[in-house]
């Protein structure tokens, strides 16, 4: 896997640590994504993975530490300006609202709009007053939904029967795809996957697995949360352990077993300080 | 990184298309068939609703179903639905609105108080009906941001915020008008609103212009479906949907035309009432925005997954805000034709059953409780029903006591239906 990870890391944290009130969650944690990679990002309840990509997406600010994007200095605020630098998060608690449909929620929150050129970059054309009067001006569902229905396609997820239906009546795998599409369609670079495949079947965990390789392959870097090993080896390059908020150690997956992974997850291979690694 | 894209002309050919080739009216009517069973029930209780409604009351009175009283009907329910659109939009957020109705009083008094000084003071000679509606509204909008930014920048329940809204604006509309008085309103504009009519000719003109548009664009849209290679609504669906509008259309347009006078010697009372007019126009400016705007999508997607809102991006708290503005201006623009239906405002305007009949009206109509689903149209189609109780129980003389005991019923029943169709829909998957 040397070879995906030439050139720059295309997103880098530094030190980042965050505490909730006495909780400390994340400790000074460097983490770094390459593009064309998949990287794993494991460790025990509440190790601190979701609060790790929580802070890269905006939901919340890091207490310290600094992050980079294509090797500039960064500080994201929002979702929004997560976005608009191509960081496209699919959450655990999975971030579609069901009475909406697919196209909908693909769309959600940059929908296209008559009188402004349609983009797929995230930020808005628009400034000034005609941002908010964007908001007033009739939506362009078939261009919408031409692309919607593209992106699928370009993705292989074929067992929708129709973008039209609400996302209520879509099953796990689905919404899942739906999901991951969502985050492709806006030209995205790094794209975060928090347990894409928790509480899927058998089929459905392998078309999502197999959505997730074929995100690498376009050259976007990919983040993989799972508690699934078995899914892990066969989808990650690299393999970024936490425990109780401190990064133990990154490993090449190629170079590594299950069980030395999961030595690191709940043993105590902690022989270098937190934070330092290889 | 922001590259326009330029939709190519020739339509988009993939797998999932493929499995989405055109429908027959049958293979639509049966997905349609589908929906239903799976709990999206959409109008159907309503018409059911409005059929019994209509059988029991010609039964117990023959003057139910004449011209003059269905022209009464939509009069008694134009304020309730004018101000049910906007609850609609709260509650699609998946809140409520309770001091809907005496905000609407704010706006027939404030309307009424500034006529009746204009008449008096000559530094008000300047006020007349074309700039006191829009500033009743302005008054009414202005609340309606209060209780939004109230709600908002303190995290509190809009049920409580507007309950006390309830309070504290019936109590400025007791102040206004003093203990036990009534406004009038002078003003003929504003006074004939209610009872006005237009000429015969403009039934025809305005429901046909209705119909019409509504045709064009469904034909419109399927044409650009089809060309873009998606699925489209079967044109035989379109002209039977067409058929029937204009069967209803022209049905209502002729009810409208007939003479209502009383006596033979009074003068002919026929027409289609303006505040009618009103009603359709707001009905489908308002449709307009909840259903083909980022506004309105923004509307849904908060009231559907708030989370999910926030993080695509979505300013959630200003949505709400600018939602209980709506909710305010709806509510002082239905204050301004309950006022005028009565041609002044008195001490009890804004109470009674009016907030009750305007969340029945929203419900009823098939908008959820719960939020995220629902429309506005609704707000007319429970207007409708809750005006036909109301008026056919007026026309029995029963008591206060016995229309409270109905009305409750109603409401509790649709209350009952939307929550069955959503359990419904969830099992439905
Ligand atoms: N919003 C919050 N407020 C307070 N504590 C929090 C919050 N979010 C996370 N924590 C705490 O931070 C720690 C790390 O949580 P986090 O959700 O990042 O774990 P995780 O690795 O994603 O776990 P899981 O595998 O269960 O999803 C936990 O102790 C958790 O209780
Ligand atoms: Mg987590």
């Amino acid at each position: 896997m040397s070879a995906t990870m030439n050139g720059k890391p295309l997103l880098e944290t530094k030190g980042v640590s965050k505490s909730f009130g006495p909780v400390q969650a994340l400790t000074k944690v460097d983490f770094d994504v390459y593009p064309g990679e998949v990287i794993a990002l494991v460790g025990d309840n509440g190790a601190g993975k979701s609060t790790l990509i929580k802070g890269i997406a905006g939901i919340y600010g890091f207490d310290e530490g600094d992050v980079y994007f294509d090797g500039k200095k960064v500080s994201i605020h929002s979702p929004r300006e997560a976005a608009a630098l191509g960081i496209e998060v699919v959450y655990q608690d999975l971030a579609l609202a069901d009475n909406l449909d697919v196209v909908a929620n693909m769309f959600l929150g940059r929908e296209w709009t008559q009188g402004v050129p349609s983009t797929t970059g995230a930020q808005e054309a628009t400034t000034g007053l005609r941002k908010y009067l964007r908001n007033l001006l009739p939506l362009t569902e078939i261009d919408m939904e031409k692309r919607a229905v593209r992106t699928l396609d370009e993705l292989a997820v074929t067992t929708l029967r129709s973008v039209r239906l609400p996302v209520s009546s879509l099953s796990g795998g689905q919404r899942q795809s739906v999901a991951i599409a969502k985050a492709v369609l806006w030209n995205s670079k790094v794209v975060i996957l928090d347990e894409p495949t928790a509480a899927l079947g058998v089929a459905q965990t392998r078309q999502v697995l197999n959505l997730v390789r074929r995100l690498a392959e376009k050259n976007l870097g990919v983040v993989v949360i799972s508690h699934n090993l078995h899914d892990i080896f066969k989808v990650a390059d690299r393999i970024t352990v936490l425990r109780l908020g401190h990064k133990v150690t990154t490993y090449i997956a190629k170079e590594t077993t299950e069980q030395e992974v999961v030595h690191a997850i709940t043993a105590g291979q902690l022989t270098r300080v937190p934070g330092m690694t290889q | 990184m922001t590259d326009i894209i330029q939709e190519s002309d020739e339509s988009v050919q993939s797998a999932l298309l493929a499995s989405q080739a055109p429908q027959s009216p049958a293979e639509y009517l049966n997905a349609m068939w589908r929906r239903i069973r799976s709990g999206d029930i959409g109008t159907l209780p309503i018409v059911l609703g409005l059929v019994v409604i209509a059988i029991i009351f010609q039964t117990a009175n023959q003057n139910f179903l004449t011209p003059r009283n269905l022209v009464n009907i939509v009069i008694q329910m134009a304020g309730i639905a004018v101000i049910a659109y906007g609850m609609v939009y709260v509650l699609l957020l998946g809140e409520i609105d309770l001091s809907a109705g005496y905000v609407s009083a704010v706006g027939g008094v404030s309307a009424a108080i500034l006529l009746r000084d204009s008449l008096m003071n000559p530094s008000l000679a300047w006020i007349d009906w074309w700039n006191v509606i829009p500033i009743a509204l302005l008054i009414t909008t202005a609340i309606g941001f209060l209780h939004g930014f109230i709600i908002t920048s303190f995290q509190l329940p809009s049920f409580i915020v507007t309950l006390a809204g309830l309070l504290a604006w019936n109590g400025v509309v007791l102040m206004i008008v003093g203990d036990g008085g009534t406004v009038n309103i002078q003003n003929p504009v504003v006074r004939n609103l209610a009872s006005e009519v237009l000429p015969p000719i403009w039934s025809w003109i305005i429901i046909g212009l209705f119909i019409a548009s509504y045709g064009v664009l469904d034909f419109m849209t399927a044409n650009a479906r089809r060309k873009a290679g998606l699925r489209a609504k079967p044109t035989p669906i379109m002209i039977g949907q067409l058929v029937i509008m204009a069967a209803i259309g022209a049905f209502v347009a002729y009810i409208f035309n007939i003479n209502r006078a009383l006596t033979s010697a009074a003068p002919p009372q026929q027409g289609m009432p303006v505040i009618a007019v009103i009603m359709l126009v707001m009905l489908m400016v308002l449709t307009f925005v909840a259903e083909r705007t980022r506004f309105g999508r923004y509307v849904y997607a908060v009231g559907g997954n708030k989370e999910a809102a926030r993080r695509a991006g979505i300013r959630v708290e200003r949505i709400r805000v600018l939602v209980f503005m709506v909710s305010g201006l709806m509510a002082g623009m239905g204050g301004i034709i309950l006022a005028s239906r009565l041609k002044s405002v008195a001490t009890d305007a804004g109470g009674g059953n009016l907030l009750l009949y305007v969340i029945a009206a929203a419900v009823i109509g098939g908008t959820s409780l719960f939020g995220g689903r629902g429309k506005v149209v609704s707000a007319v189609l429970g207007a409708l029903v809750v005006a036909s109780v109301e008026n056919g129980m007026g026309l029995l003389n029963v008591s206060s006591g016995v229309k409270f005991v109905v009305t409750g019923l109603v409401l509790l029943a649709a209350v009952v239906i939307d929550a069955l169709s959503r359990r419904g829909q969830q099992t439905g998957r």
